[in-house]
């Protein structure tokens, strides 16, 4: 089969790959319909996540038909046409039992701080990803949903990851009603975070970013404001000016290890590795948050430290919430927002690509090309 | 504050999700205080370990599943061994893992060169889609390498010439 496969920073290609195997009773084989590039997955493209192995395929967003299944799983048959979470979950430990999916025990051994991933390198339990034809789906019982008859398969593909995601950055803002949202990042989880804001009740939501055509897609799709950071001097001061200078009652980082607008946070996180990624967005919504607010974390960080203001989040008794999204805990009720017509998360996409030309999409994501918000890759036996 | 709305009956579903009670004390899990009994879960089966796997020393065990796309091999294997000898919140164990993925870069080529295969690296830079998107950032990105490259060669010819004299 055709697969994705990583050769070191900024060069993957695709290669002919063995099919996988059912390798434990509860496994189910997808055949790939549809899969995404994730800003996530970029961190990974960089080099910039430890034990990121030559030769992995990549890929946590996805969608597909079953093709196969273990003699355990009971909740799929084949031929079902499923959204499979980005997170692993075994269902069973305590905190799968707490719907807490993304922090599953039972799904990634080389590291306790985070479940398995798929596609998402050794940290997060070595699986491939599903950036090729087929994938390997651990606990087919507990993840992989049915797509409903009536759902459009580019909306059920950001089912998998950034609807989820971003509406989680929301719902850990613990927003009430009236509230002042801000989010870093315009990429497509800080544009659903900004859509998704509104649904919890936020009383304005300002974006920020550095990429005039993400912007003008956020203003429009979320309504919400948006402000490119270059042509502010500091975010933050624009922050409490706009906010009769107190700050903001929630801030959410919705960009992770590659952000940039700080010289020195660019250099030492992103291109000498001496953090885990630049903090620049982390350290903007922290010191843009009013006194006693939330702080909210999707943005992806690598496994080792990073220079945030720890200081001014004790100072100004700040609550940070974060994690992995729980995707499985909110697909019923995101599903029902796309049926209700409150959530279109489909205009994300602005690229569909042959998945034969992988190595030109990473390119086109990853340097914003072509006004690239989200690139859908299309596998060769879902174009037949 | 500015430009502060009271009326949202503009924005589709507004305010549908709101939750009084989700503040910064409301738990987004559903306690059940389990975790307090241990690592007491009944497991699923174990998937066979057929392979290497290396796996935290924060955790007694493999997990009940794990992938398979790359068992440590080769130089970055050896390296990743020793890595795993060191917990997650130690240096010791991220910045050997980060060394070893820089080594398993160059046994990639290797590989590739043993199998008769030439890498073609400028397609997997996505070279044409950068000439084909942003031709003014890929010739500006040709010509600083040029530059920093005759730079290095110049500096270390005249350190040579200056040696011999």
């Amino acid at each position: 089969m055709l697969a994705m496969s990583y050769r070191g920073p900024q060069r993957v290609r695709i290669d002919q790959k063995p099919m996988p195997e059912i390798l434990h009773p509860q496994d189910a084989i997808v055949r790939v319909t549809r899969s995404c590039i994730c800003g996530s997955d970029l961190h990974l493209y960089n080099g910039n996540v430890p034990d990121t192995r030559v030769g992995e395929t990549f890929g946590h967003e996805f969608i597909g038909v079953v093709e196969e299944i273990g003699p355990d799983v009971h909740k799929l048959k084949v031929g079902d046409q499923v959204i499979v979470p980005f997170n692993i979950a075994c269902g069973e430990c305590t905190f799968c039992k707490q719907e807490l999916y993304g922090n599953c025990h039972e799904s990634n051994p080389q590291a306790t701080a985070v479940g398995g991933i798929f596609g998402y390198s050794h940290i997060a339990g070595g699986y491939n990803g599903g950036q090729a034809e087929y994938v390997r789906v651990p606990y087919a019982n507990v993840g992989p949903t049915v797509i409903p008859d009536w759902m459009h398969p580019d909306d059920a593909v950001l089912l998998t990851d950034v609807v989820p995601t971003g509406y989680q950055a929301a719902e850990m803002g613990g927003i009430q009603k009236g509230d002042t949202v801000a989010v870093f990042g315009a990429g497509p989880v800080g544009i659903m975070a900004a859509r998704s804001a509104w649904l919890f009740g936020a009383g304005r939501v300002i974006v920020f970013d550095q990429e005039e055509y993400r912007l003008d897609f956020v203003r429009k799709f979320a309504q919400c404001e948006a402000y490119n950071f270059k042509s502010i001097e500091d975010p933050v001061v624009f922050m409490k000016k706009t906010t009769d200078s107190l700050g903001a009652d929630v801030c959410i980082d919705a960009v992770g290890a590659e952000a940039a607008g700080s010289a020195m946070q660019t250099i030492t996180g992103r291109k000498l590795l001496l953090q885990a990624g630049s903090s620049t967005a982390l350290q903007w919504a922290i010191n843009s948050a009013k006194k006693g607010g939330i702080v909210s974390i999707v943005g992806i960080y690598g496994p080792t430290g990073n220079l945030v203001p720890i200081g001014n989040v004790v100072n100004k008794g700040l609550t940070i919430r974060a994690n992995q999204a729980s995707v499985k805990r909110l697909l019923p009720r995101l599903i029902e927002h796309i049926r209700n017509g409150v959530l279109s998360p489909r205009q994300l996409i602005t690229h569909h690509i042959p998945l034969e030309e992988i190595s030109d999409a990473y390119r086109i994501f990853s340097d914003k090309l072509d006004n690239c918000i989200k690139p859908v890759l299309i596998p060769p036996s879902a174009r037949i | 504050m500015e430009n502060q709305e009271k009326d949202y009956s503009h924005i589709k579903g507004w305010g549908i999700d709101a939750d009084p009670k989700n503040d910064p004390t409301y738990p987004m899990r559903k306690r059940s205080n389990d975790e307090h009994n241990g690592y007491g879960w009944k497991r699923p089966p174990q998937q066979p370990i057929d392979i290497e796997v290396l796996h935290s020393n924060e955790r007694p065990n493999v997990t009940a599943v794990f992938g398979t796309s790359a068992p440590p091999s080769g130089l970055s294997g050896m390296i990743r061994r020793y890595a795993f000898r060191y917990g997650e919140g130690s240096f010791a164990h991220w910045l050997p893992l980060l060394m070893a993925d820089r080594v398993n870069v160059v046994e990639g080529i290797l590989d590739d060169f043993r199998r008769g295969r030439v890498p073609n690296i400028f397609a997997e830079r996505g070279g044409k889609a950068e000439w084909k998107h942003n031709p003014k950032g890929m010739v500006q990105k040709v010509a600083i390498g040029v530059v920093v490259v005759t730079a290095v060669v110049a500096l270390l010819s005249r350190r040579s010439r200056s040696s011999e004299s």
